[in-house]
């Protein structure tokens, strides 16, 4: 392995530095003694403390937890079906535009998903509250799920199925027993990602959202416009800590299991 | 027991047996993907505890036809009968056939053991049955030691082992084999290959094996049918298909063979004489009578061809001379490349029995190939 140049030393400081300093500079004052959030008074909880005292706070908070685990478990359960007809179908009405629509909402603005997702609840004549919330996000991350556990089908040895077919299981049965538990650890990976994009999503959730259904991110965005306050960097920080937590053990559970399934 | 085995596979002949039951009868099937026709009319009976190979380069087929049997493919057309019942609309998981594949297809989530039970516990065998069949089963393949490994921590012969022991633990009335041997190396692959043969015999299985190696199917196989473009061009014992070969292509598939194009001269029965091109006279007592003026080829083994400095005695039939082109030295054998004055390339084989040979044969040097009146066959394909 090469050494690193002073060069390449300054940029990925640099770029790290870019990336992750906002961040960082929230997780630091959401310490801070201090009202004030631009003035360091020393260290304190006292603002994770208060947050467990705030009851619009912890609400929004549990409107988020059940819409990200009812969504991205949908959105598993939908985009893993849709991975199969891509990848197990080679011919079929409609293939190429579906395989072309499932990539569509990865690339299309939160804005007009959003409005057109509100369109389809209002023509509906649909009551906006938690469940449009969560069939908006189960809605977009369904083709997140679908693309991650697409590319593990397709390295997927057929004759494994074939071989629980022909040992005497039924195609049910030959899929859950054989297939499923091999590319669990892309159908994991995709539920959470489906989870972290569900929990930090604002501007879908804004446009289909209702009375009684405020989700974190929401009242975090309705609260800073009258001003930041250390109490929003505390729920920040937890937000980051658990997106950070989800995306690792996404990460960890699909290469190592991938690792483990491809090698026999 | 060994020599009591190899009395029974001599007598084994079903085939010659007119009272004989088929076993497994595929009957005018063809298969088409698209408008490629993988198999094409073909017509296929083996009989129980046969070990028959379907031989022949990829693309012909051979695959197809097993996995129609195997159920995960339905022919186009015809019928694929089973001991007695059609098989039409039988998916594959009721179907008394197992398959080793050749990927072997071993579950990566689950142990060895596990892997080899996956099929008895589908039948809902009691739990106390699987475990003595899965130990029966492990032992029969020399793999006890290994039974709580995952598959990625063994060897390929290890894994083709686990394979062959999870197909044969249903006790199939069929075991089929797709070019099982495939992904070992050249020592492991010969010996695996005697064991199968012994498998097959003790457990007095019906085996169908996919290969498109011609040793391995001369080594395993009571029959052989070999396959080209979706047909079956011989189905015959190895021997036959090596020593009365139908046609070119099967006399080429199988062994190297020397052919030359003739026209027949006279045509008696247990006697034809043919002019071949390159302007010798060719006399055989294996052929059919045919009619003088017809095209046909002549076609002789290698090793049943003679090398010699001095032209043979006799009447100037099966021989022909030419000048020694190339000398490959195999160890046990010799393989000559003698160049006819045609300048059509001639191979003769000469098995080195002795270590030191008197006057040997050199590069460039003029000799004679000669053969028996019985040392070919007369093709008309």
């Amino acid at each position: 392995m090469r050494r690193f140049s002073t060069f390449n030393l300054v940029s990925v400081t640099f770029g790290f530095a870019f990336l992750y300093l906002p961040i960082v500079i929230l997780i630091i004052y959401s310490f801070n003694a201090s009202r004030l959030v631009t003035v360091w008074a020393g260290f304190s909880t006292q603002w994770y403390v208060a947050l467990l005292h705030d009851q619009a706070i912890l609400d929004a908070a549990w409107v988020t937890i059940r819409v990200a685990l009812f969504s991205a478990t949908v959105a598993t359960v939908l985009g893993t079906m849709a991975a199969i007809v891509l990848v197990r179908r080679r011919r079929f009405i409609g293939r190429t535009l579906f395989s072309g629509m499932i990539y569509a909402p990865i690339v299309m603005p939160d804005v007009i998903t959003g409005l057109s997702l509100l369109l389809l609840f209002v023509a509906l004549n649909f009551d906006r509250g938690f469940w449009t919330v969560a069939l908006a996000h189960t809605s977009f991350t369904m083709c997140f799920v679908a693309v991650v556990v697409q590319s593990r089908l397709l390295s997927f040895d057929l004759s494994l199925e074939e071989a629980a077919l022909d040992l005497g299981a039924p195609p049910f049965r030959a899929f859950f027993l054989v297939t499923l538990p091999v590319i669990f650890p892309a159908v994991a990976a995709g539920w959470m990602l489906a989870f972290t994009l569900s929990l930090d999503d604002l501007v879908i959730s804004s446009f289909t959202t209702g009375p009684g259904a405020t989700t974190l991110p929401m009242k975090i965005y309705s609260q800073v416009r009258l001003g930041v306050t250390p109490e929003i960097n505390a729920v920040c920080t937890i937000l980051v800590a658990l997106v950070t937590i989800g995306v690792l053990i996404a990460s960890v559970v699909g290469k190592t299991g991938m690792r483990a399934t491809e090698a026999a | 027991m060994k020599q009591a085995l190899g009395a029974v596979r001599r007598k084994f002949q079903p085939w010659n047996d007119p009272a004989s039951r088929p076993f497994i009868e595929f009957r005018n099937v063809s298969k088409q993907f698209g408008s490629f026709t993988a198999v094409d009319h073909q017509t296929l009976t083996v009989f129980e505890r046969e070990f028959h190979a379907l031989l022949g380069p990829s693309g012909c087929g051979k695959t197809t036809l097993l996995r129609m049997l195997a159920g995960f493919e339905e022919p186009s057309e015809g019928e694929i009968w089973l001991d007695g019942k059609n098989l039409a609309g039988v998916p594959p998981h009721r179907r008394p056939v197992n398959m080793m594949f050749q990927s072997y297809a071993l579950f990566p989530h689950m142990s060895v053991e596990k892997n080899i039970a996956f099929g008895l516990k589908q039948d809902g065998m009691p739990r106390g049955e699987i475990a003595a069949r899965v130990d029966e089963m492990l032992k029969l393949v020399k793999l006890e030691p290994f039974a709580k490994r995952r598959p990625d921590k063994l060897s390929g012969g290890q894994r083709q082992r686990v394979a062959l022991a999870r197909a044969l633990a249903k006790r199939p009335k069929v075991l089929l084999l797709d070019e099982p041997l495939g992904a070992l190396d050249k020592k492991l692959r010969e010996a695996t290959q005697f064991e199968l043969v012994g498998l097959q015999e003790s457990l007095g299985l019906t085996f169908l094996i996919v290969t498109h190696d011609q040793e391995e199917a001369m080594t395993v196989a009571d029959r052989i049918s070999v396959m080209k473009e979706g047909k079956i061009a011989q189905i015959a014992t190895p021997a036959e298909i090596y020593e009365a070969p139908s046609s070119r292509y099967v006399a080429d598939f199988i062994g190297s063979v020397n052919v030359f194009e003739g026209t027949v001269e006279s045509s008696s029965p247990g006697r034809l004489q043919l002019e071949t091109d390159q302007g010798f006279t060719v006399r055989t007592a294996t052929a059919p009578v045919l009619g003088a003026g017809t095209k046909a080829w002549f076609a002789v083994r290698p090793e049943k061809m003679r090398i010699d400095h001095d032209r043979p005695e006799g009447d100037g039939v099966n021989m022909v001379s030419g000048e020694v082109w190339d000398i490959g030295y195999l160890g046990d054998v010799t393989v000559y490349n003698v160049r006819l004055d045609s300048g059509k390339l001639v191979r003769a084989s000469v098995m080195n029995a002795q270590r030191a040979v008197a006057r040997p044969i050199s590069w460039e040097e003029r000799v004679w190939l000669s053969w028996s009146d019985d040392a070919g066959v007369i093709l008309l394909d």
